[in-house]
């Protein structure tokens, strides 16, 4: 059976065909305050053992694949993030609500 | 929460972190210090290693052994964190390190990983299309030798110590560092004095 | 443990299709032939640890595999390396 026929997981791209004949960006990309403080959250978390990089691998996996080839790598951290937050109760849905409100 | 697409990242960034620090998971300092830590790393660390492992047999052996302890004996933090793997190249053999399911990265060593490592053109065709790969960067690998490309898939963390060019001898640890680019120890490319 | 130099064969299974799941063994390779290169270590299992569930732990392994017979279009490596557990790996005919 041809590889590209096989119920792969959108995330589990080695060798598929739709991404062959793209061309890499090789060049430098910075780091905005955004993703920097993304990737110092999710270390946090780990070590505090609050979500395991497996957890946020698996909600970054969940994300629908139109969504996750248009959000950045560090958004779709900060979407699994607050997956796995609200999945184990750190925080509740009305107080991300409230939050938002607040942030806004 | 299905209207989180919505929200500007962020927003959601600050309301995020404004519970996070509420219920005593983490604090504002904490953050700032994790950020001050790993914006620290940087392919430097493992410059630094593969030119001791040049000049240096012992070290080597070790560093191809025991990559996390090679690490740790240059003082690079390795506590907590994945295995170091380390991968040499020969004159037979040249190392390409690829994560085609996510993006594992031997950040610890080498610093954030780059934009093109997490791009889904590079995890895509590193394992089907490899020399075509490495040509986007000018690397074309000489007649006869053999790639090797390694998936990162699991709990360790790759990255390759690539051959000391022609022209170095006599060289400093400090001056070969210097040469040592991170594609160079990922296998995009290959060091050289030109 | 498997030794090095055994034949080894991945598991052709897709928990993908069973429901939500986390795979650390990519879909290129399921169902294909390779060699045991050595045993990495012993690791937690990704798949209950991505569910906070409690996870045994199990051989990882780094396997070699012939990636040229994958594709029909491309030029692959000459050889593909990847950690796999052991529950993802049989005996090769």
């Amino acid at each position: 059976m041809e590889k590209d026929e096989l119920p792969r997981a959108m995330h589990d791209m080695g060798g598929v065909s739709k991404f062959m004949c793209d061309p890499v960006d090789t060049e430098p990309h910075a780091l905005t305050d955004f993703d920097r403080e993304v990737d110092a959250i999710r270390q946090l978390l780990g070590m505090r053992k609050v979500m395991s990089v497996d957890e946020m691998r698996r909600a970054i996996e969940a994300i629908p694949e139109g969504q996750y080839l248009r959000m950045s790598y560090y958004q779709r951290w900060m979407r699994s993030i607050t997956d796995n937050m609200l999945a184990r109760g750190v925080f509740t849905e009305e107080e991300l609500r409230a939050a938002l409100e607040q942030a806004g | 929460m299905s209207d989180i697409l919505e929200i500007p990242s962020d927003r959601l960034l600050a309301a995020v972190r404004g519970l996070l620090v509420a219920k005593g998971v983490m604090t504002t300092d904490e953050i700032a210090e994790r950020i001050r830590i790993t914006d620290g790393g940087s392919p430097a660390q493992g410059a630094r290693m593969v030119a001791k492992a040049w000049t240096d047999p012992e070290y080597k052996a070790l560093l191809l052994r025991d990559g996390t302890a090679a690490a740790e004996m240059l003082a690079i933090p390795m506590r907590g964190l994945p295995p170091l793997g380390v991968l040499e190249d020969t004159a037979e053999v040249h190392n390409l390190v690829v994560c085609t399911l996510c993006s594992c990265y031997p950040r610890a060593v080498l610093g954030y990983p780059p934009f093109w490592f997490k791009s889904a053109a590079y995890r895509a065709r590193a394992v089907r299309d490899p020399r075509g790969l490495i040509g986007e960067w000018g690397t074309v690998l000489p007649e006869g030798v053999k790639l090797r490309v390694v998936d990162s898939t699991a709990d360790y963390r790759w990255m390759v110590l690539p051959r000391r060019p022609e022209g170095t001898e006599g060289w400093s640890e400090e001056q070969l560092a210097a040469i040592v680019r991170e594609g160079d120890m990922i296998g995009v490319t290959i060091p050289s004095i030109a | 443990m498997i030794a090095p130099g055994t034949k080894v064969r991945v598991k052709l299974d897709w928990p993908e299709t069973r429901g939500p799941c986390h795979i650390r063994t990519p879909h290129y390779v399921r169902g294909e032939t390779g060699v045991v290169e050595r045993h990495l270590g012993n690791f937690p299992n990704p798949e209950d640890l991505a569910f906070a569930r409690p996870a045994a732990v199990k051989a990882l392994y780094h396997v070699r595999f012939d990636p040229k017979p994958f594709w029909k279009e491309g030029v692959a490596p000459e050889e593909l390396v990847i950690e796999i557990f052991e529950h993802w790996l049989e005996e090769a005919a």
